[in-house]
């Protein structure tokens, strides 16, 4: 639980409203960090492998015409090599920047990387996601990670000869912490080409809509429990003790099904409202208890009351 | 399909709609699942076609969806505000919120797929970014000037300042002192054409390479830009100094012009973009930094989407025709009629912006 509750609240402390041209408040969940790195660290997997796959495939074409210039020394041959030489190197800078580009333009707004994890690009102020403002975020991220990494492999292999790369490494270091450093140092958790394009990522949830609780046994109108035929009514002293959190706790209880806590919540909530607590019936008495629960919290908000948990 | 106002008992409430409510709904207890129950159809249907969308744009979805796709996107948002002030179904009302999220997305998704907007680019949008950066450009273009001529002055106060600006590799012998022969080899013809394709797409790497450089320094309030531009351009002017006072001046601009004219115009055009980001960061005006960073930034990013492109025709110049065609005057044609083609393409193209109402409203309504 606490860890659930620890989630709800970096949740809720990445929940923004992201206000639409015509004025509809939409909440959008700023992506974590750890997501966002992930996500980074599955597309550079995918990019190498794929970049990778071609080569090979391009070392089994152009090892046959290696193989012929030694046999035949002929400018054809020569000439065939080049040609995939330069295919390789063009193929290799489209795929670095097409990959990113194209993935982020299309309908989802996200790589591999970020669908697997479910997040994706958006413009920050509720606008249209631009090609402008994908290729600007994605120009600059070969400057905060890949230019900085370069020159420290640099500088490794420079010591390794025995050459001081000392000063390139440190310049190389900070060069990498800074832009690295740089989502932890604003609340909308901006890489510096997200600052450039005017754009962040967010989660995209694909919440598929759960069965409504209320037409279901103990809970549906007739109110009367499938297995013992009782029927459950609270009075207004009864229903009065729990808020909306409460409810809602209860709402993923019943969800969830699970029956050990659904009877450790069975047994809290009778010694609550002092009710003699049966055995066996839980679920029909907690469905009941949330109908009723939550058909008098929601008569209240139509009124203007609302009553965030039970110490409110 | 608004929901009866009945604030009585529910057998009054039952009674009335029983005859059009589904089964389903009857058996719903509170007037928050009713709510939910009667919009259902429509949610899951918007659901389906955002799916569609967003597996493989608009191919999947057909026409009478499409046309329902706006309205199905507001009833979805007002059932959403109506349900945040009814009802406490966290269930639903998280499903909603993703709903109309995800529906906002496919609404207002990017209007156009990355090859429509290229097509945009080459018929005007590159020439227009490249206007809207007319005083960084300006700038830029007297700090490479100011580089060069530094260059050559240090140079020729103390021909040290070479190999300070220039390492010893790269020199190749071109160094101060150094025969008027040897400087005319270093100028001449390669034989034939082999390799020269490979070392084209070599020298675009590493040219693309420094000029996104250029541009993504500018995040530092364009210093590092302008530092860069400055040590690109003493370089040159140092050797420009080298060959001037050998008497090969004008045989060493002809070498250089056919494909510098269009490389240092790239390199001016990425420190120009990577200075009007810093620019726009250190005097923002009347926008938070952010936006204004933001609108700079996509200005840039268009520039620099074409640098790229120039490189690629400085490589294949590079490795080409200045190694094939000897002759300076020839050299000379060359260069100076790319520059006067890149001249005519960004300045002379004036082209209104495609949708420039739409786009901008929607700009600031955001904004």
């Amino acid at each position: 639980m606490s860890a659930h509750a620890a989630y709800l609240e970096s949740e809720t402390k990445r929940a923004r409203m992201m206000v639409t041209p015509e004025g509809i408040e939409i909440p959008v969940v700023i992506a974590s960090r750890s997501a966002r790195l992930g996500a980074l660290m599955l597309d550079m997997m995918f990019l190498i492998i794929g970049l990778v796959v071609v080569d090979l495939l391009f070392d089994l074409i152009a090892g046959g015409v290696t193989d012929s210039i030694f046999e035949d020394p002929e400018e054809e041959a020569v000439a065939v090599y080049e040609f995939l030489f330069i295919l390789g190197v063009i193929f290799g800078f489209f795929a670095w920047y097409g990959y990113f580009l194209v993935q982020e333009l299309g309908p989802r707004g996200a790589t591999f990387g970020k669908r697997i994890l479910g997040i994706r690009v958006a413009a920050r102020h509720g606008g249209r996601l631009t090609p402008e403002a994908v290729i600007a975020r994605n120009l600059l991220r070969d400057v905060e990670v890949f230019y900085p990494l370069v020159y420290i492999l640099i500088a490794f292999v420079l010591s390794m000869v025995g050459m001081s790369g000392g000063g390139l490494l440190w310049a190389a270091l900070a060069w990498f912490m800074l832009f690295a450093l740089f989502p932890f140092f604003n609340k909308d958790a901006l890489r510096a080409g997200d600052v450039i394009a005017g754009t962040w990522v967010v989660e995209a949830p694909k919440t598929k809509l759960a069965e409504a609780i209320s037409t279901q046994g103990a809970a549906s109108v007739e109110r009367s429990s499938g297995l013992t035929g009782a029927r459950y009514e609270f009075g207004e002293e009864e229903l009065s003790v729990y808020g909306e959190r409460e409810l809602q706790t209860l709402e993923r209880l019943l969800r969830d099904g699970n029956e050990e806590a659904l009877y450790a919540v069975h047994a809290t909530i009778c010694r609550k409202i002092r009710w003699d607590p049966g055995e066996g019936d839980e679920r029909a008495f907690l469905e009941a208890f949330y109908a009723q629960l939550r058909a008098r919290l929601e008569n209240d908000m139509r009124f203007g009351k609302r009553k965030a948990d039970k110490f409110a | 399909m608004k929901a009866p106002k009945v604030m009585g008992s529910l057998g009054g409430f039952f009674s009335r709609s029983a005859v059009e409510a589904p089964a389903d709904i009857e058996s719903a207890a509170l007037r928050s699942d009713r709510f939910r129950l009667e919009r259902e159809a429509d949610w899951r249907r918007l659901e389906g076609i955002v799916a569609r969308m967003e597996g493989g744009g608009l191919r999947g979805v057909d026409d009478a969806d499409l046309l329902a796709l706006p309205t199905l996107y507001r009833t979805a948002a007002s059932s959403l505000s109506v349900a945040r002030e009814t009802s406490l179904d966290l269930a639903t009302l998280r499903y909603l919120e993703s709903l109309v999220q995800r529906a906002w997305f496919q609404v207002y998704g990017p209007r156009k797929g990355l090859f429509r907007w290229l097509r945009e680019f080459f018929a005007g949008g590159w020439s227009r970014a490249v206007q809207a950066l007319w005083l960084d450009i300006l700038i830029a273009f007297l700090v490479m000037v100011a580089g060069a001529v530094v260059g050559w002055l240090l140079v020729d106060q103390d021909t040290e300042w070479y190999f300070r600006l220039i390492s010893e590799n790269m020199a190749s012998g071109r160094v101060p002192g150094a025969s008027r022969e040897t400087l005319e080899e270093s100028l001449a013809l390669k034989d034939g054409a082999d390799g020269l394709s490979a070392f084209a797409a070599y020298l675009f790497n590493n040219n693309a390479g420094v000029c996104i450089l250029a541009f993504a320094l500018g995040f530092a309030f364009g210093i590092p830009s302008l530092l860069l531009l400055v040590h690109n351009m003493a370089t040159l002017g140092a050797m420009v100094w080298v060959f001037a006072s050998a008497g090969l001046g004008f045989e060493f601009g002809a070498w250089l012009s056919v494909h510098g004219t269009t490389e240092l115009f790239g390199i001016l055009l990425a420190g120009a973009a990577g200075l009007h980001i810093g620019r726009s960061m250190a005097f923002p005006g009347t926008q938070g930094v952010l936006d204004a960073a933001s609108a700079a930034g996509r200005r840039s990013a268009v520039v620099m989407l074409g640098v790229v492109l120039m490189m690629i025709v400085a490589a294949l110049l590079e490795a080409f025709p200045r190694q094939l065609v000897g002759d300076p005057t020839d050299r000379y044609i060359i260069g100076g009629s790319f520059l006067v083609f890149w001249l005519g393409y960004f300045f002379l193209l004036r082209r209104p912006e495609p949708h420039a109402l739409a786009s901008g409203s929607t700009e600031r309504a955001g904004g």
